[in-house]
C-alpha cells in the first residue's frame, strides 16, 4: 500500500521494512514466541484500560529508545553498554511516568510500580541488544514499534478477556447488563467469574493464548 | 515477631513470581533444569539482600520529599522523587557489577557456579521491583527493608526451584503438542499461583491483618450467593476487587 506511494523516492516502506513491523505482531511475537517482557505486564491486565495505557507506554519507550540507541550505537563503548542502555530507558520511563501522573492520576496509581518496571522489561533490552545496536535509526524505529505493538496486542487480548469475564465490563462500561438490577444476561442467571480478576488467571489465559497460536501455526510447537 | 511476619509474608503471600509476576523472563528462560535454576535463584537472593537496603538508604536520605534536610535547613523543600527510577537502576547495575567482581576475586567457586547469571540479574525485574515495592511500602527501619529483600529473594528462589523441578519431570508426560514448553509452563505457574494464594490466610496475628479479613469475607459471600442471587453479587465483586488489589499490592 504505502509501498506504491514511496516507490520513486527512498523506499521508506519497502517490503522488508514493513516486515519489521508486521512480523513481531503474530509470527514472531515478543511475548508468545521470543518469551520476552512478561515481567512488568501481566499484573495490570485485569482491566482493559490499564492494558491499553501500558501498551502505549511501552510502544513509546521502545520506539524512542530504539532510535536513540541506534543513533548512539557507534559512540557507546561495548563494555558499559548495559548501563548506557539502562540510563536511556530510565530517562524515557521517567517521561512516561510523569506524563501519566499528570493526565491520568488515578490510573497511574493503579499501575503503581509497573510503569517503573518498564525499565527492566526484557523486550526493551532484548531489542536494543538484538536490533538497535546493529541497525540504522529508521529501521530501529520500525522494529521498536512492531515489537512493542506485538507485546501490546497480547496485553490487550488478555485484558479484554479478563475484564469481560471477570467484571462483565469493557473499558469500565457494562457489557452484559447490570449485575445488581439483574438486567441483560444477568436476568438469565449469568454470573461474573471474579476469579478471572485474580493474578493466576492472567498466567493461565496467556498459556491458553500461546496454545491457540501454536495450534494455528504448527511450526512454533516446541519439543518437550 | 513483626520482622518474622514480614519475612514470611514476603516469601509466601507477596511472592514475587506468583503474586506480582516479577522476574518472569529469567524465570521462564532459566528454569529448564534444577541446577541452573538454583544458581540463578541464589544469585537473586544475594543481590536482593544487597540492593534493597542500599536503595532504602538512597530513598531515605536523597530521594524523598524533605530527605535532604541532613544537608541543612535550606534543602528541606527539595523533592527528588522523580529521580527514583534512574538512581535505583543505576544502583542495581553497579552493585551487580561490583558483586560480580568481588565474588570472582574472593570466591571463584561460587563465581563459577553462578556463571552468566550474575550479569543477567541487572535486568531482572524482580530486583528493581523489590526496590520499588520497598519504596512503596515505606518501611520504618533499614532492618525491615533488609528482611523484605531477603524474603522476596527467597520467595523467588522457591518459585524457580519448584518450576525447574516440575519441568524436569514433565518431560516424561504426554503434554498436548500445542502446549508443550512455554504454554504448559504458564499454566503450571498459574496453578502454582492459585496454590500460593492459600497462604493468604496464614498470618492471623499482627496488628493489622487485612489479608485474613479479606479471605474470611470471600468464603461466606460465595456461599450466600448460591442461596440467594439477589443482592450479594456486587458484594462479591467488591470483595474480589479488594482481594485482587491486596494481592497485587
Amino acid at each position: 500500500m504505502a509501498d506504491n506511494l514511496n516507490v520513486e523516492k527512498e523506499p521508506l516502506f519497502s517490503k522488508k521494512n514493513i516486515g519489521l513491523v508486521k512480523d513481531p505482531l503474530v509470527d514472531n511475537n515478543p511475548v508468545t514466541v521470543q518469551v520476552l517482557g512478561i515481567c512488568s505486564a501481566l499484573a495490570i491486565t485485569a482491566e482493559l484500560k490499564a492494558s491499553v495505557i501500558m501498551a502505549l507506554s511501552v510502544i513509546f519507550v521502545l520506539a524512542a529508545g530504539n532510535v536513540l540507541i541506534s543513533l548512539l550505537r557507534n559512540l557507546i563503548p561495548p563494555s558499559i553498554r548495559i548501563i548506557a542502555q539502562l540510563v536511556v530507558v530510565a530517562a524515557l520511563v521517567i517521561i512516561v511516568d510523569l506524563t501519566l501522573k499528570a493526565y491520568v492520576p488515578d490510573l497511574a496509581k493503579k499501575l503503581s510500580v509497573f510503569v517503573g518496571l518498564i525499565i527492566t522489561n526484557c523486550i526493551i533490552m532484548g531489542r536494543f541488544e538484538a536490533f538497535a545496536l546493529g541497525n540504522g535509526p529508521w529501521k530501529s524505529f520500525l522494529d521498536g514499534v512492531g515489537n512493542a505493538a506485538g507485546y501490546g496486542l497480547i496485553l490487550v487480548i488478555v485484558g479484554f478477556f479478563r475484564e469481560l469475564l471477570g467484571s462483565g465490563k469493557l473499558f469500565g462500561f457494562p457489557v452484559f447488563g447490570d449485575p445488581v438490577e439483574k438486567t441483560g444476561l444477568y436476568a438469565l442467571g449469568y454470573e461474573n467469574n471474579g476469579f478471572m480478576l485474580l493474578a493466576p488467571m492472567a498466567l493461565i489465559t496467556l498459556g491458553l493464548i500461546i496454545g491457540f497460536q501454536r495450534s494455528r501455526n504448527k511450526s512454533l510447537i516446541e519439543t518437550n | 515477631m513483626e520482622l518474622l511476619e514480614l519475612f514470611l509474608k514476603s516469601i509466601f503471600i507477596e511472592n514475587m513470581i506468583f503474586a506480582t509476576f516479577l522476574g518472569m523472563c529469567s524465570y521462564l528462560a532459566v528454569s529448564k533444569k534444577v541446577s541452573t535454576a538454583v544458581g540463578l535463584g541464589a544469585a537473586v537472593i544475594f543481590v536482593q539482600v544487597i540492593t534493597v537496603p542500599l536503595n532504602y538508604l538512597l530513598d531515605k536520605y536523597i530521594l524523598r520529599p524533605g530527605a535532604l534536610t541532613w544537608l541543612g535547613e535550606e534543602y528541606a523543600e527539595y523533592d527528588l522523587s522523580f529521580l527514583t527510577f534512574i538512581l535505583f537502576i543505576a544502583t542495581v547495575a553497579t552493585m551487580v557489577q561490583l558483586v560480580e567482581m568481588v565474588v570472582e576475586k574472593f570466591a571463584p567457586a561460587l563465581y563459577n557456579s553462578l556463571g552468566i547469571f550474575l550479569p543477567l540479574i541487572a535486568v531482572n525485574c524482580a530486583i528493581l521491583g523489590g526496590s520499588l515495592f520497598m519504596q512503596q511500602k515505606d518501611f520504618a527501619t533499614i532492618t525491615e527493608a533488609t528482611v523484605y529483600g531477603l524474603g522476596s529473594g527467597i520467595g523467588w528462589f522457591l518459585a524457580i526451584l519448584a518450576i525447574g523441578a516440575i519441568r524436569e519431570k514433565i518431560r516424561y508426560s504426554n503434554v498436548p503438542p500445542v502446549f508443550r514448553g512455554l504454554g504448559m509452563t504458564f499454566i503450571l505457574t498459574g496453578l502454582m499461583a492459585i496454590g500460593f494464594m492459600s497462604f493468604g490466610g496464614m498470618l492471623t496475628g499482627g496488628s493489622d491483618a487485612p489479608k485474613k479479613e479479606v479471605v474470611e469475607n470471600v468464603a461466606p459471600a460465595v456461599t450466600e450467593e448460591v442461596n440467594e442471587v439477589a443482592t450479594d453479587s456486587t458484594a462479591l465483586e467488591t470483595k474480589t476487587d479488594s482481594l485482587t488489589q491486596t494481592v497485587q499490592e
